[in-house]
């Protein structure tokens, strides 16, 4: 079918079912193989290889995808095939020789390896193979951000819309005002998944209260908390989710530009991104006069070098500037003047990546997902001492105990949960008595973490508190921008008395003056970098008061821990 | 003009978005030379009407950036929470002990360059360390110094600082 061009929305959505038809209907098995960077790490592609020279050798005809992160992290390299009709039918930890045999048998002769399967999508009862909904990490889930994640090749346009994809910005500017927009947005009670939780519509209408004609619309992948992955996940697996947001946002707030800011060197999200932007202006879904309304937002992608700090909003508006990410006074706020002086929003990745889901099914049902105040989903990295890791997108108000036990299947060689490092490297630790909360941004608050992006990193009965919480201040210390003097000066102390500590060299004075850095760090830093620096101090000693009395009095590493080599690389911003 | 100065010219002249910045224009001479000679502080200040200041100032702040030759090789080894919390302390001691380094830097041959990382994006994979920007996860130290020495008795990689080099 030939396209006009512009197309209109009913031409792309026919094009679009004519090419997934081919996929799902032709005669010919699909095999999609995750290739997102958990995927690459695991050895995804020697087996994309050994597929590739697997089909020439049985000379089988088959369509081969990369696909994004199914959230299965654990069981990468994931491999699936699909034959039309049939069950889609899950390999997991593939092989270069397992990935022959599943080629030589399933994708030949159209019966599945189950002997080798994880479990199937769309299977019967008697077949043999375990639903993989039913899997514990999978069972719990609602997948909104993520629901095409793992499911389409995110360099093709036309699978996002062939799923739906850009249904609601068609439906926003063909029978909704921006105000009508914004208030779906707001009945939804969508929070920023970025770390503030901060309502996104009042954020919004800051924005679309300014009347100047350049605005600037975000969206912020710089994402450097070690322990989450998932923005950029979204962005290599379903970066049109993203795209539709972005340009949803516009709409709603009137903004005419917009940036999706990735950090130089992680390759596939850029590239994603990069593809998906010059798609969607191709086919008129962003750049001028979008699906021939009046209109308009102009999309780019920028990068960052590497700094933590970037990912603070107005480091960040620096960064895309070109300058050295710094974060700036405040007020004036971004909404009055951000980016190159103009009004300015931003939003964490996957904040934007439900709004076409809200938008298209409205505030209403999203509010209707979650607990209280904090609505919709949870989009959680389980990393560390687990036995299942990955990306899974769970309901607001879950436990973290079933999070830990249930979802993530609890932890590995039979040792007991310690802590759980939630938040990023500024959130903190929580004791595992704590796993009783409920994931809800005011219960974890309260209890003295933070939801922060979503990372949830797991300790076990090895880890020594205290040698961890070193580590996280090292961190800390080498991603100071060197702005602020307390922060900068600040954490290269505390880690001084922390390494102090850990050589079992430590002084009971040493907790009287952390606590005392980290008071003039918290009150003389213009981010949130130095302002919740002290955290990860702060809440080890609230849990663990008597690890780091075993240090300082004892002189003994209960775990031994502190024995073991150990760096902290300095930074070159001191 | 130099083969060099030339290359650098056609770096900064030559970037695909719109937003073009002193940032920006030194990312480009990384991804094609793999590293910011001085010619290409002159040049990004001439193109971007700044001063070599504050192109410096820019250059000195991101510590992706690298002021001599890149080596022919270069490993990545990720000491994030996670991967800090999975073993990435014996896995570091056991490649700098097999490239003979103290810590991190360039091996006096130029072969080798190991540089630690705050996160290289693929927690779930801990530990997770990146050969020529390919990711490896779920390595005990052994597989790790495996890994490198191996890519060092493979000779040069082609592609470790071209334009295209940068993937993982």
């Amino acid at each position: 079918m030939a396209i006009n061009h512009p197309p209109t929305f009913p031409e792309l959505q026919a094009e679009a079912q004519r090419r997934w038809q081919g996929l799902t209907g032709g005669g010919r098995p699909w095999i999609r193989v995750g290739a997102a960077l958990c995927g690459k790490a695991a050895g995804a592609d020697a087996v994309l290889e050994a597929i590739d020279a697997a089909l020439k050798q049985h000379g089988v005809d088959a369509q081969v995808s990369k696909v994004g992160c199914l959230g299965l992290c654990y069981a990468e390299p994931l491999v699936d095939v699909q034959w039309p009709g049939g069950p889609r039918v899950f390999y997991g930890n593939v092989t270069p020789q397992m990935a022959g045999e599943i080629v030589a048998t399933h994708a030949a002769s159209g019966t599945p390896a189950t002997h080798l399967a994880l479990g199937a999508l769309g299977g019967r009862d008697d077949d043999g193979l375990p639903d993989l909904n039913r899997l514990p990490m999978r069972a719990r889930e609602v997948r909104i951000a993520l629901r095409n994640a793992g499911n389409i090749d995110p360099g093709d346009i036309y699978h996002y819309i062939a799923n739906g994809g850009y249904g609601a910005l068609h439906k926003a500017l063909t029978q909704m005002t921006p105000e009508q927009t914004l208030e779906e947005v707001n009945a939804s009670g969508l929070r920023g998944r970025g770390g503030a939780a901060f309502p996104t519509a009042s954020k919004w209408k800051f924005l679309a209260g300014s009347k100047a004609p350049v605005k600037y619309i975000l969206c912020n992948c710089e994402e450097g908390d070690p322990g989450a992955f998932n923005d950029k996940a979204i962005l290599e697996s379903d970066p049109h989710t993203v795209v539709e947001g972005m340009v949803l946002a516009g709409y709603a707030t009137g903004a005419s530009n917009g940036y999706i800011f990735i950090r130089h060197g992680h390759e596939g999200p850029i590239r994603r991104a990069q593809d998906a932007v010059r798609q969607a202006q191709e086919l008129g879904l962003a750049g001028t006069n979008i699906l021939g309304s009046k209109y308009s937002f102009q999309l780019e992608v920028a990068l960052t070098g590497d700094s933590y700090v970037a990912g603070e909003e107005t480091a960040l508006m620096d960064a895309i500037e070109g300058k050295r990410s710094m974060p700036r006074f405040r007020p004036p706020f971004p909404a009055q003047v951000g980016l190159f002086g103009k009004p300015t929003n931003i939003n964490n990745v996957k904040t934007l990546a439900y709004v076409p889901e809200i938008v298209a099914k409205g505030g209403q049902w999203f509010a209707g997902i979650g607990h209280e105040k904090s609505t919709g989903t949870a989009i959680l990295c389980l990393t560390g001492a687990l036995q299942w890791t990955g990306m899974v997108e769970v309901p607001m108000g879950i436990t973290l105990k079933d999070v830990v036990y249930e979802v993530a299947g609890g932890i590995p060689n039979g040792k007991k949960l310690k802590l759980l490092q939630t938040g990023g490297p500024l959130g903190g630790v929580l004791s595992a008595d704590k796993v009783d909360l409920l994931l809800d941004f005011e219960v974890l608050r309260a209890a003295g973490a933070i939801m922060g992006s979503g990372g949830i990193i797991a300790a076990d009965e090895d880890a020594c508190v205290v040698d961890l919480t070193r580590a996280l201040i090292a961190f800390c210390q080498y991603e100071s921008c060197g702005k602020c003097f307390p922060c900068r000066m600040g954490m290269g102390h505390l880690l001084e008395v922390l390494e102090r500590i850990c050589r079992l060299e430590g002084s009971p004075e040493d907790l009287a003056l952390m606590r005392s850095i980290g008071e003039n760090m918290q009150a003389g830093s213009l981010c949130g970098h130095g302002q919740l620096g002290f955290n990860p101090v702060s809440s080890a000693l609230k849990f663990f008061g008597p690890e780091f009395d075993a240090h300082i009095k004892d002189h003994c590493c209960p775990t031994g821990r502190c024995q073991e080599p150990r760096f902290s690389p300095r930074s070159s911003r001191r | 003009m130099d083969g060099l100065r030339q290359r650098i010219i056609e770096a900064v002249h030559h970037q695909p978005q719109p937003t073009v910045t002193v940032l920006s224009s030194l990312l480009a001479v990384e991804d094609e030379l793999g590293y910011i000679p001085k010619e290409a502080v002159e040049e990004v200040a001439t193109f971007t009407r700044s001063t070599i200041n504050d192109v410096w100032a820019v250059a000195s702040f991101y510590p992706n950036f690298r002021f001599l030759p890149p080596c022919e090789h270069r490993v990545e080894l990720c000491w994030g929470p996670t991967c800090h919390l999975k073993g990435a302390m014996p896995l570091i001691q056991a490649v700098l002990q097999a490239v003979g380094l103290p810590e991190e830097g360039d091996t006096p041959d130029g072969r080798l360059s190991l540089r630690y990382n705050t996160c290289l994006g693929a927690c779930a994979q801990a530990p997770v360390i990146s050969v020529d920007h390919h990711l490896m996860g779920r390595l005990s130290p052994q597989a790790a110094q495996d890994a490198v020495t191996q890519v060092l008795r493979s000779g040069a990689n082609g592609t470790s600082h071209s334009r295209s080099g940068h993937g993982h």
